[in-house]
Formats: structure tokens, C-alpha cells, sequence
């Protein structure tokens, strides 16, 4: 038995000495066009992942997968949702792989993570999920291009409508502890404040937190609004538990875009009726494009579309068109660049689609609120912002001043 | 006042739902000395297992109970095929690591990982009020459910015959052969009443945490923090344990957030490096 | 005479491996040299703790804390204050092992599964740090931009075969330092504790003192691993430190083999190499490894180290049979 295993390992031991050794010589042959995708596809995001994934897979079967009569080949990679994983991910998608282009990521850390190396290594890469601000602000990545949007990006108008249109003066923030739920609330707050508003206390809980009790008695009663983000099983049960302890009496729910969007959004009930939130898509946005996305999509998928798949749907289209505009000659890594830097798109499904010098998408920002409509729950559009930057009505230059919203900026008012 | 009031029954009713699980883990792990990094997928099994017997039935104690028997018939696999093998603990670990990645993987397979939440059942719906308090029923009614369940395993445990045989077992296994005990069966069964409590657990703990992968390491480490606070073995323990963890826990978020597994943590290693074998523990 | 052939076979294996992994680097593409560089990082971490599981008996869910310690201590010195590198190493090196020896004060006279779950807690203390404490730690964004060292024009570690050799020097350099560490009088001892402490202890040992000193050495090396992921990655985060981290060197440890140094460097390296290359091939690649554990446990309960080598016998005192980590209670 012993002696039998030994060969076993012996055998193993030499098979991975030959993938070492092809992986080492493989030729660089110029015919496939190589897409890296990578997202977390096991782990707590796992589902996330594979809205994404699913997305670009559509897109991909939709369009045909040939560019300039080249293949188009999809790698992807698991990143387990851990920074770490992701880095050694991409690594092996670019120096084993030969990708040329990267598209993929679901958290805003692994986000910052992965800027020096793609910098470095000079890869063209897409972001059409990951929402840090300062990769298109004040840490600006020459070789990353953001399909998707920058976490304060749909707050700055949002702010305004809370005060303006919903009426509200006093509101408490409470949102997952990180880069993505400061920006958020951040963005949010600063609009609000200005526009007349207080934003009363600021509750952060820890990234993935699912138990809100502790949270919820210290809520202040001076308010008469809640903000909240959150995502996953987080903002089920937020949403959920909320109601539980009597608070969605008293208070108006807000919420940034993934608090009640499409991945969770079937898994709650009537607690989510009347939230108002606010990102540049809905599954519910009424425009043809939309539908011709959304309905084969929850064919392909089973499930409905999120702006997960949404947003891999279109960053695809945007890879995509951009190796057409340049006759698929993507090896001219400076000119596939610019090409995925000038495009613009008329007709993706979340609206009109540029990208600013800054490298941050210039789109549609909707005001949606959850409601039921054929039994089933959905993020109605009350209210479109055409043609939102990441700056909002600011002078980008004057923007840029100040510093990349944070757990504590912009600071409480006195 | 008011604050203090709900957050001590948040403490209390989290601690209850920790003691379902770590009552479990007492005996697989403190009574039957086996490092069952499993237990925790139990919890999870059990919360999504819970969900599609719900799905498909209505009711919530019909999902409570079939969740609960079909994780303790994995459990008893594990035990009877393979665990009980090794009285060691690094084969152990080596060996249920395994299972739980694999656990997480299939739960990903037959779910998806949309994290689901499993309605509260509609007797247990809404909140009462007393004066400014609204607290949710249900989060009251998991706080009596642990305590039936602590009175459920105390009466097993001293007044029926298979609790005495039990006893026996772990208290000299060769004698407990000696007078006609079926040690082997006996044993799995007793692992499998912790996955049973494990599995039960998940789902009375769905409503409020809800289901999702990732939930089995997230409260495994609390799980082993009671057992080991409370002292090995020890129901009393198991329960004291589970309120201590519970309470720490809320009023750790709730007022220093900054520091909160730090405030929880802390203390539970200096009572450990103290005393050792836990407060309620046998040395 | 057949104890001198064994050592000398040793010897040349030894030799024979450090030639094969240092021409690795001519030989091998960037990314198989990335991820051989991240097996060596983790071979550090799995060696250090072989030396309290494999030779001191005590079994730790928590080691990688002090990893965790030094990565984030070089991750904060050198973003935050600009230290340079040595500061970073040094400061590294100095609060991990200082860690080690304030938790050491807790954790040296349990054993067994006490042990295990004091360093479990205490690992979840430094994670709860890296996570929550976000003005220190910036939670879980994780910092990231920590510079790859630099020592001047020909030696720059930006380069990634530079970098290689400079992990694989400090690799050699661990592996010999615990080596010898474990064959001196004082390493003798600590098997002797792993196999008895109480007949240790009559003997007029300090078996304290032996074992305290075993949880610092072992959280040295430890750090030494930490500062080495801190610069392999550029970027630092909660889930370096959290309880699957611990688990995961727990594992490569008991896969290798404990007690025998080269199993757990090998362990690792079997890890790493199946994460990095089954993801590859199928989504599925959990179960695939959830199968092999359970599988090297029924057939090779000691470790893959077990398995006879011709010349080479690594594992003389069948150690596992009588873990003393199944002593814990009653």
C-alpha cells in the first residue's frame, strides 16, 4: 500500500513538474484575444461573483465571441473575495495566461490592492464593479478604466433629493466600515448638508455584519430618516430587523444602490416596500434597451438581472467594441488603451455611457424606490439624473481639494 | 434605560442562540475530546436544509426538526465511518477541515450563494411594546427555546437510561464494554445529538442572522470560545458561557465598536490563561 | 553507521534541493516563480510552527498572529511614517516577537486542547485589531502601497527574481536556524516534553520555561514570514490574519507530517500549489481539496512525510501515534 502511494506521489510530483515546465515555455501565439476575468466565486460574495460572471458570459454568447476574426477567449479566476487571492489571481492571468485585458473585482480593497501591479505590469483593465473614488480621484491608475462608478458618484444627486423632494432634515447614516460604505455615505452627506440638511450621527458597523440588534436601539429619535449601506445577507437582514424593532414607522429608509439592489432584493418582502435609493441602474428602468437586456438575461441566468450582471454586460460590450474600433489589434497595449478611455455607447441598458478624463463613467444617476409590481419587488425609477459626473456640480479641480470622503469627513456639524 | 434594557435581551437572546450551538460542541468536543472544526458547518447546513423544508412545507417546526435529524445523520456518518478512527487531534482537524470546505462547496452547489433569510414564523411575527420599549417577539421566543433545550439535554442527561449510558462511556470506556454498552454506537449517537443541536440551531438562528456561506467560521470561533469559557463537558458551563459571550458581545459593538473583538477576546484568553480548564470545568 | 549515511544523505538532499530552487529561477516563468516564492513565504510560516506542534507538543489555532503582526507592522511603518526598510524589518521583527512573548505569558503552562483554543482566542484578538480598529489597521480596506525594498540599483526588489532570491536566502537561513535550534540540547528537551512533561519535570527541567521560549522562537519565525508576505504583496488585509488563515498553516503542517521540519515546508507547498492550480481547471476546486485532506487522513494519518523514502528516513519516533494534544482532558 505504502510503496503503491509512494509512486502515486512520485507520479503527481512529475505531473506537476511538466505543467510548471509548459507553463514556462508556452508560446505567444497572436491568434485568441484573451479576457481575464476574476471575482469572488466561492466564499461569502460567491453569488455576487457569479452575477458578474453570468453577465459577461451573455453578453459574450450574445455578440458571438469573435472580434477582427479572432477568438475571444474568457479565463476566469477565483478570488475568494481576499485582496490576497486576487493579486496572485491576476498575476497568473497576465503572466501565465497572456490576458490583454483584466475585468472583474467586487470589493473596494482588493480594488487599491490590485492598482500597482496592473500599473506596473501595464495591462489595460476594466473596473466595472469596484467603486473605490480615488482610483478616478486622487490616486488616479493610468491603465485602469472604470466602466462601473464611483461609490460617491449616485449620493451627490441623492443628497439633494432627500432634502429637497422627500423632505427630510435629520438623518442618521449607518453603513459597513469601509472605504466603499465612507464614500457612500460621505457623498450622501455632503450634498445633504449643503443643501440644508443634518445628518444627525453616523453609525459604521463592521464590513458584513448581519445581526443589527446591537446596532438599532441607538438609532437617534431625533431623526426622521435612515441611511443605509450595506449589501449581501447584511442588508436582508438590516432591511428585516429594522421593521422587527419598530423603526420603519417612525423613520423614512434610505439606502445607497446595493442596499436593496436585484441580488438580494428577491430574498425580502414586503419590510422592503418604500425604500428609497439611488445608483445608475435598475433591472426596472423602463427604456427598450433595458428590456432586451433583462428579459433573455433572466432566461440565460435564471434569476433576474442585478447591477452585477449588468455591469459585466456592458463592461464586456465596452472591451468589446473598443478591440473593434482597433481592428483587434489589442497587442498595441497603449492604443486598445485609448481606445477603451474615448468610446462612447448610446444604448447600453443602464442609459448613455462616456467616460471622463478622469476615467470615471459620465451616466445616469436613478432615484429609485422598492415597490411591488406583479407580486413581484422592484426598484421603480421616481427620478432620472442624466449625465452625472463623479463630480456632481463641482469644479473637479476644487473637488479634489478635499479629501477622499472618510469615516470621519466630511466631520458631524456642530 | 431603555437602551440598557434591549441590549441586554439582545445579549441574551444571541447568547441563546449560541448555546444551541455550543451546547453541541460541549459534548463532541469537551465530553468526546474530538476538534470538530466542522461544527460550525453544521450551523449552516442546518439554517439551509431549514430553508427548503420551510419552502416546500410552511412550517417553521417541521423545518426545525428535519433540518436538525439530517445534519445529525451526517454527523453520525462522519462519527461512525471515519471520525471515531482517530482519538487523536490532528488527524482530526486535518479530516473535518476537509468536510467543512466541502460542506461550503456543496451548500454553494445546491443553494447558489444569494444569502437567504428565512421568514419568522408568523406566530412569532411583529414586537411588543412596553412603554418606549419595541422589542421583537421572536428574539424573546429563542431565549425560551434555549432554555427548554437546557432543561431538554439535563433531564436526558440524569434521568434516562441513555443518558446514564453515556455517562459510562465517556467516564471509562472499557467498562462501559465491560457491562454490554455499544460503545462505538453509543458514541456516534452522542455526536450526532450535537450536530442535531448544531443543525437545530441554524435554523431557529436564520431569522435572525440569516443564511449565507461564510457563516460557518464566523461563529465557530465564538462557539469554541463558550465551550472553553464555560469549561469543557459542562452543560452549566456551556450555558453561562454562551450568556457571558453573548452580552460581552452586544455591548461590545454597541459601545466601543472600535474595539469590539478585541473587548470580546481579550478577556475570554485571560480567564483561559487564569483558569484553564474554564469556570465550570472538571480539572 | 547507518545514522552518519542518514545524516549525509540529509546533508546532499539539502544541497541538491537549495542548487535545484536557486536555478529555479533562471528556469521558471515570472508567475510559477511568483507562486514558488509565496510556497517559501508560507514554508516559513508552516516550519515555525512545526517547532511547537511537530517538536513541543502543543498544538496552536492562533499562529498566524504574530504573521499578521509583523506584515501589518511593516504595512503601517513603511505607508504611514515612511520608515525605511531595515526600520520596517526591524520593528517588525521586534513587535512580533514581542507579541509572542506577552501571549507566551498566557498560553505556556496549558496543553492540549487548552492550548489550542487560548491561541485561538488570542488570535482573534489580533484580528479583531486588523478589522475593526480602522484608524491603526484601516479595517478591512486592508493598506496597500507598501514599496518593495530597495537596496540600492543592482539588488532592487522590484525586480521579481531579485526578490525571489532575497525570500530564498532568508528561507535557507530560517530553515538551518531552526534546524539546529531543534538539535541543540535545548531542542532535545522540547521533544522530551512533547513526549512526557511530567517526566520532564522530574528530571529537574524547567518545562515552563522550555515551552515558553518554544511559543517565542516559533512566533519569531513566524513574523519572519509576516514581513516577507508584507513585501511579496504590496498590500495587507484582515483576512491575512483571520481563523482560516491559522487553520490553513495548522493543516499545511499536519499534511507535511509534524515533527519533521520538511514535511510541513513541503505541506505548504502542496497547498499552495493545489489552490493556485485546481482553481484553474474547475469552480469546484473546495471540494477537490476538502477530499484530498480527508483522504491523506486515511491513508497517510502521519503525513505525507510517512511515506518511506528510500535512504531517507525523516520520521524515527512514530511521534503521532501518542500526540500529546489527546491529553487535554478527561
Amino acid at each position: 500500500m505504502k510503496k503503491r502511494l509512494s509512486y502515486l506521489f512520485a507520479a503527481l510530483l512529475v505531473a506537476m513538474g511538466f505543467t510548471v515546465a509548459s507553463g514556462a515555455t508556452s508560446a505567444q501565439a497572436a491568434e485568441p484575444i484573451k479576457i481575464g476575468f476574476f471575482a469572488p466565486l466561492t466564499g461569502f460574495a460567491a453569488q455576487t461573483g457569479k452575477d458578474m460572471l453570468a453577465g459577461l458570459e451573455f453578453y459574450l454568447k450574445q455578440q458571438g465571441g469573435k472580434v477582427a476574426g479572432r477568438d475571444i477567449v474568457l479565463i476566469s479566476e477565483d478570488t475568494e473575495a481576499k485582496p490576497a487571492v486576487a493579486l496572485t489571481k491576476v498575476r497568473k492571468l497576465v503572466e501565465k495566461d497572456g490576458v490583454h485585458i483584466l475585468i472583474g473585482g467586487l470589493m473596494a480593497s482588493t480594488g487599491y490592492a490590485l492598482q500597482p501591479y496592473v500599473d506596473g505590469k501595464k495591462i489595460p483593465t476594466l473596473y466595472p464593479v469596484m467603486a473605490p473614488d480615488d482610483i478616478t480621484q486622487r490616486k488616479r491608475a493610468k491603465w485602469i478604466v472604470r466602466t462601473g462608478w464611483s461609490s460617491s458618484q449616485p449620493s451627490h444627486p441623492f443628497g439633494e433629493y432627500a432634502y429637497k423632494t422627500l423632505g427630510l432634515r435629520k438623518i442618521v447614516t449607518l453603513g459597513f466600515d469601509y472605504a466603499f460604505g465612507w464614500e457612500v455615505v460621505g457623498g450622501f452627506q455632503k450634498t445633504f448638508e449643503e443643501a440644508g440638511g443634518k445628518i444627525v450621527q453616523k453609525i459604521w458597523v463592521p464590513v458584513g455584519n448581519r445581526d443589527y440588534a446591537p446596532f438599532l436601539p441607538q438609532i437617534s429619535k431625533d431623526a426622521d430618516g435612515v441611511f443605509a449601506l450595506l449589501f449581501g445577507a447584511g442588508a436582508l437582514q438590516f432591511v428585516k430587523q429594522f421593521k422587527e424593532f419598530g423603526l420603519k414607522d417612525r423613520y423614512t429608509l434610505l439606502g445607497g444602490g446595493t442596499t436593496t439592489d436585484e441580488h438580494v432584493l428577491p430574498s425580502m418582502g414586503d419590510e422592503a416596500l418604500g425604500i428609497y435609493t439611488s445608483l445608475h441602474y435598475s433591472a426596472a428602468i423602463d427604456t427598450a434597451v433595458n428590456k432586451k437586456f433583462t428579459v433573455p438575461y433572466r432566461e440565460f441566468a435564471g434569476k433576474s438581472a442585478s447591477y452585477y450582471s449588468e455591469a459585466l454586460y456592458t463592461g464586456g460590450r465596452w472591451a468589446i467594441e473598443a478591440m473593434t474600433a482597433i481592428g483587434g489589434k489589442v497587442e498595441d497595449r497603449d492604443g486598445f488603451l485609448k481606445a477603451l478611455q474615448q468610446q462612447t455607447l448610446t444604448d447600453v441598458p443602464r442609459g448613455p455611457l462616456k467616460i471622463s478624463s478622469y476615467g470615471n463613467p459620465i451616466q445616469n444617476v436613478y432615484i429609485r424606490k422598492v415597490e411591488r409590481v406583479n407580486g413581484e419587488l422592484q426598484n421603480t425609477v421616481v427620478k432620472t439624473y442624466p449625465n452625472v459626473s463623479q463630480f456632481w456640480k463641482y469644479d473637479p479641480k476644487e473637488f479634489l481639494k478635499q479629501p477622499v470622503y472618510a469615516r470621519d469627513y466630511p466631520p458631524m456639524m456642530k | 434605560m431603555e437602551f440598557w434594557i434591549i441590549q441586554s435581551l439582545n445579549g441574551l437572546s444571541f447568547g441563546a442562540l449560541l448555546f444551541l450551538l455550543a451546547s453541541g460542541l460541549s459534548l463532541i468536543f469537551g465530553v468526546m475530546n474530538i476538534v470538530n472544526v466542522a461544527h460550525g458547518s453544521y450551523f449552516m447546513i442546518g439554517g439551509y436544509l431549514g430553508y427548503s423544508v420551510f419552502l416546500r412545507t410552511g412550517s417553521f417546526v417541521i423545518a426545525c426538526l428535519a433540518a436538525a435529524v439530517a445534519v445529525a445523520m451526517i454527523g453520525i456518518a462522519m462519527h461512525f465511518f471515519l471520525l471515531r478512527r482517530y482519538s487523536t487531534h490532528f488527524p482530526q482537524v486535518l479530516m473535518t477541515m476537509g468536510f467543512a470546505l466541502i460542506f461550503r462547496d456543496l451548500t454553494l452547489v445546491i443553494w447558489g450563494g444569494d444569502p437567504l433569510s428565512l421568514a419568522t414564523p408568523a406566530v412569532l411575527q411583529g414586537s411588543f411594546h412596553i412603554g418606549p420599549i419595541t422589542y421583537p417577539i421572536y428574539r424573546s421566543f429563542v431565549i425560551l427555546i434555549a432554555i427548554a433545550v437546557a432543561i431538554g439535554l439535563w433531564a436526558f442527561n440524569e434521568k434516562t437510561s441513555l443518558g446514564a449510558k453515556l455517562r459510562a462511556t465517556v467516564d471509562d470506556n472499557q467498562m462501559a464494554t465491560g457491562i454490554g454498552i455499544n460503545v462505538p454506537m453509543v458514541s456516534s449517537l452522542m455526536f450526532g445529538l450535537g450536530a442535531f443541536l448544531a443543525g437545530f440551531g441554524g435554523v431557529v438562528g436564520a431569522p435572525i442572522l440569516g443564511i449565507f456561506a461564510g457563516i460557518d467560521f464566523d461563529i465557530l470561533p465564538l462557539a469554541f470560545v463558550v465551550v472553553i469559557v464555560g469549561g469543557m463537558g459542562s452543560l452549566k458551563g456551556a450555558a453561562v458561557g454562551s450568556i457571558l459571550v453573548g452580552v460581552v458581545d452586544t455591548l461590545g459593538k454597541a459601545l466601543v465598536p472600535d474595539l469590539s473583538y478585541f473587548t470580546l477576546f481579550l478577556p475570554m484568553a485571560i480567564v483561559l490563561a487564569i483558569k484553564p480548564t474554564g469556570l465550570f470545568g472538571r480539572a | 553507521m547507518a545514522r552518519a549515511a542518514n545524516f549525509k544523505n540529509k546533508a546532499l538532499l539539502f544541497i541538491g534541493v537549495s542548487v535545484l530552487l536557486v536555478l529555479a529561477a533562471q528556469v521558471l516563468s515570472t508567475y510559477w516563480l511568483s507562486i514558488l516564492t509565496l510556497v517559501l513565504i508560507f514554508g516559513i510560516l508552516a516550519m515555525s510552527l512545526d517547532i511547537l506542534m511537530g517538536y513541543t507538543g502543543l498544538p496552536s489555532f492562533g499562529h498566524s498572529a504574530f504573521f499578521g503582526v509583523a506584515a501589518y507592522t511593516v504595512a503601517i511603518l513603511s505607508t504611514r511614517y515612511g520608515v525605511g526598510f531595515w526600520g520596517c524589518v526591524g520593528g517588525a521583527f521586534l513587535l512580533s516577537t514581542a507579541v509572542a512573548a506577552i501571549f507566551g505569558l498566557l498560553v505556556a503552562h496549558t496543553k492540549g486542547v487548552y492550548f489550542l483554543m487560548i491561541t485561538l482566542a488570542l488570535s482573534m484578538v489580533v484580528w479583531g485589531l486588523a478589522f475593526r480598529w480602522v484608524g491603526m489597521t484601516s479595517g478591512d480596506n486592508g493598506i496597500s502601497g507598501i514599496p518593495r525594498p530597495d537596496l540600492g540599483e543592482a539588488v532592487s526588489m522590484g525586480d521579481d527574481v531579485n526578490f525571489y532570491y532575497f525570500v530564498l536566502a532568508v528561507y535557507i537561513a530560517v530553515f538551518l536556524l531552526i534546524y539546529l535550534f531543534l538539535r541543540s540540547p535545548f531542542g532535545q528537551s522540547l521533544k522530551g516534553i512533547r513526549e512526557s512533561e511530567s517526566r520532564m519535570k522530574n528530571l529537574g527541567y524547567n518545562t515552563w520555561l522550555h515551552k515558553y521560549l518554544s511559543y517565542v522562537v516559533a512566533g519569531m519565525f513566524s513574523g519572519i514570514s509576516g514581513i516577507l508576505w508584507a513585501y511579496y504583496n504590496g498590500f495587507v488585509s484582515p483576512s491575512d490574519v483571520e481563523i482560516t488563515a491559522s487553520f490553513e498553516a495548522f493543516l499545511m503542517v499536519i499534511l507535511g507530517g509534524p515533527g519533521t521540519l520538511v514535511g510541513p515546508a513541503l505541506g505548504a507547498g502542496i497547498i499552495i500549489f493545489l489552490q493556485n492550480f485546481l482553481s484553474a481547471f474547475t469552480e469546484r476546486w473546495l471540494i477537490v481539496i476538502g477530499t484530498i485532506y480527508i483522504l491523506t487522513i486515511l491513508y497517510l494519518p502521519h503525513g505525507i512525510m510517512a511515506l518511506n523514502i528510500r535512504g531517507l528516513k525523516f520520521n524515527k519516533t512514530k511521534t503521532l501515534s501518542n500526540d500529546q494534544t489527546s491529553g487535554g482532558t478527561s
